[in-house]
């Protein structure tokens, strides 16, 4: 039965720790194994950076592996050395991958640095498609309420391509870069709106008053390319999870009828069964 | 499934379940290690999408960079100035014995000694990679003779000498040849030390200053000429003066050459350097302290007599005398006791207490790019530690070669 969920949470810490929960539902209750692999979707950035803490900590537990588990990332800057501390592939890398037991050969991050972008986005997209699909996608936004690159009118349906970052990405990613604008990467390759849209589900992770506007308009206005997160009130699957904060902009009633479902909605997060096999 | 077989088809090790000092920091990383060196395992990942072959569990130790002592005379009965007809071998005995005191390189040292001596011991000491058989050796460390006659410490006297016939000439003639010579400590204010500090320097070997009555601009003379070290500071050198500091000047000295760093050794072993005399110097100038034992051949012996060079040295608890006399001879402590020590008389970090006993003993023989560190490329020469810094394991290449008993 298609749904959207938004899922609100008391702050940033308890947000994180929900949505770890429900991504380690998702892989366990899928049953992955040798052949069949569960594919994740996954966002860099600081939102993100708590949900992958948890997630580490509930392997290192043994609540979950990753054994059998293939990534795509959502986007890569263009022309960032690949070991560069910004670049994704290195914020994967220490913030993620190292510290569980994915398999290199499974996690598939864009190269920026690839001859020819636009075969290196066309790969990508193929790779996904071989891979089954998307099973879960999970992505953050931007204050002015990007998906991955797709910056405000991005087209709605667009696939994995070169992007041109837009001005205020720039100046907010100063902060990584010494503060210098000249050293911003100004393109990036990234999923299209399509590419996330075509995942059997999505789980938009958006914390902090900053992101305010952007989940009001994400779910209370309409659909509109200038605020690309708003395409997924069309998705069949999406599920927001947010913090109090986020809440700010949205109605009094919005708000209290999604917390009102809080006690349907936290059963999914419930710890698996022990066979692990519950469909 | 092997890594990648492009790039190497040594196996891959992961030390996990570990703090390792990278940075100057502790970190709690897992450290990776192919071909006996240390490994980028980001780049494994991407480049080669590569994993490990085998999992180290360190139960929580703290990983350093194996200890480097470049001041040893000998330990375990043996005396390296002592020439035999199978020096090796008794080098070979401290070498192994080493091991468990998480030294993983280390530089024999021979005292003041007559050319028969060094023209007998010396060519039969090479320098060669650590392994199971026992620590690296790095290159001997020539302690005199070529050093003052006040300042003579345990050194024999009739066998001390001058740059009488000119400098290299008599250095030559003393001992022999300079192959696999790392470090000789001389004192500066000899006539003619300064073409010697020179000519050693331009041959790649590390001139120290020691058992000298040099004064400060004497000193600092010789570090324009290249000296770089301090051999054992404090101990048989001008006591600190304000009007002229000496040799122990240095440490402040704005005489330097830019980009340049004079490193000193201490033997932390709470007997030949005041806790206070070794916080001065560790205040003054963290960044040059190098732990060095400094031991004698009876170091790892019980109490008693032992031969050290020419003479007869006692040994009452843990100090070591000229026999007859309180004139110290040389320490009968350990190197990772005297990380301890250090650590615990200074109220230094961890980190400081082992990059003096790793980082700063690699810097000061040029070999930082593949020893002192654990840096990606660096040799995998580790040493495991539990949180009181007692050895738990040594590594050479990423070879396990000494470990404690459970």
């Amino acid at each position: 039965m298609p749904t959207m969920k938004l899922i609100i949470l008391n702050d940033y810490d308890q947000a994180s720790e929900w949505a770890a929960k429900y991504i380690r539902n998702k892989i366990v209750h899928f049953s992955p194994g040798p052949d069949r692999y569960f594919t994740l979707g996954l966002p860099t950035g600081s939102t993100p950076l708590g949900c992958y803490k948890k997630l580490i900590e509930f392997y290192k537990n043994g609540e979950v592996s990753f054994q059998y588990v293939k990534t795509f990332n959502m986007d890569e800057y263009v022309g960032l050395p690949r070991d560069h501390p910004e670049s994704y592939h290195s914020f994967m890398w220490n913030n993620f991958f190292k510290h569980i037991d994915i398999k290199a050969e499974n996690t598939h991050i864009l190269d920026g640095n690839a001859a020819d972008l636009q075969v290196e986005c066309e790969a990508f997209e193929r790779k996904i498609t071989a891979a089954g699909g998307i099973e879960l996608f999970v992505g953050g936004i931007g204050p002015d309420g990007h998906i991955a690159f797709n910056e405000p009118g991005s087209s709605l349906v667009s696939r994995t391509r070169v992007k041109t970052l837009a001005k205020d990405t720039i100046i907010a990613n100063a902060r990584f870069f010494d503060g210098d604008l000249s050293k911003v990467p100004t393109m990036a390759l990234t999923v299209g709106v399509g590419t996330v849209m075509d995942a059997k589900e999505v789980m938009i992770l958006i914390t902090g008053a900053h992101k305010a506007f952007a989940l009001y308009k994400a779910i209370e206005d309409g659909v509109n390319h200038m605020w690309t997160v708003s395409a997924f009130q069309q998705h069949p699957q999406t599920v927001f999870v947010c913090d109090e904060d986020a809440t700010l902009e949205l109605r009094v009633k919005t708000v209290k009828y999604f917390k009102g479902m809080m006690y349907v909605h936290n059963k999914l997060v419930e710890p698996p069964s022990q066979d692990g096999k519950k469909n | 499934m092997p890594s990648n077989k492009s790039v190497s088809d040594a196996p891959i090790t992961q030390f996990i379940n570990c703090s390792i000092l990278r940075e100057h920091k502790l970190q709690r990383e897992d450290l990776w290690v192919r071909g006996g060196r240390i490994l980028d395992p980001e780049k494994l990942f991407f480049d080669e999408q590569g994993y490990a072959d085998e999992c180290v569990d360190c139960e929580g130790s703290i990983i350093t960079p194996g200890f480097i002592d470049v001041q040893i005379n000998g330990g375990y009965g043996v005396d390296f100035s002592q020439a035999s007809d199978d020096v090796s071998g008794c080098v070979s005995i401290v070498a192994k014995k080493i091991l468990e005191h998480g030294v993983t390189s280390f530089c024999p040292t021979l005292v003041t000694s007559p050319p028969a001596v060094y023209h007998k011991v010396l060519p039969q000491v090479k320098v060669h990679s650590g392994g199971r058989h026992g620590a690296g050796v790095l290159g001997v460390h020539l302690e005199g003779p070529f050093i003052s006659v006040e300042k003579k410490g345990a050194h024999p006297e009739q066998f001390l000498r001058s740059f009488q016939g000119g400098g290299v000439v008599d250095l030559m003639e003393t001992y022999g040849g300079l192959d696999d010579v790392a470090m000789v400590t001389l004192a500066p204010e000899l006539a003619g030390s300064e073409s010697v500090v020179r000519a050693l320097c331009q041959r790649g070997v590390t001139v120290s200053l020691g058992h000298s009555v040099a004064n400060l601009s004497q000193a600092e003379d010789a570090v324009s000429s290249g000296a770089s070290f301090i051999t054992h500071l404090f101990n048989a050198m001008l006591p600190f003066h304000h009007r002229d500091p000496g040799i122990v000047g240095l440490l402040t000295s704005d005489r330097v050459p830019a980009g340049r760093t004079v490193f000193y050794g201490m033997i932390a072993d709470g007997i030949h350097t005041n806790p206070a005399a070794l916080r001065i110097a560790h205040r003054a100038h963290p960044s040059g302290l190098v732990l060095v034992t400094d031991a004698i051949a009876a170091m790892g012996l019980p109490p008693g007599s032992h031969t050290l060079g020419q003479q007869v040295i006692e040994i009452q608890g843990l100090h070591a005398y000229v026999a007859g006399t309180k004139t110290l001879s040389g320490s009968i402590a350990t190197m990772d006791m005297c990380v301890r020590h250090f650590k615990q008389a200074s109220g230094c970090s961890v980190e400081e207490a082992l990059e003096a006993a790793s980082l700063h003993p690699a810097q000061l023989l040029g070999l930082s790019h593949k020893k002192g560190t654990l840096d990606y490329g660096s040799d995998a020469d580790l040493t495991l530690l539990d949180d009181d810094l007692n050895v738990r394991a040594t590594y050479i290449s990423g070879e396990e070669v000494w470990r404690k008993d459970p």
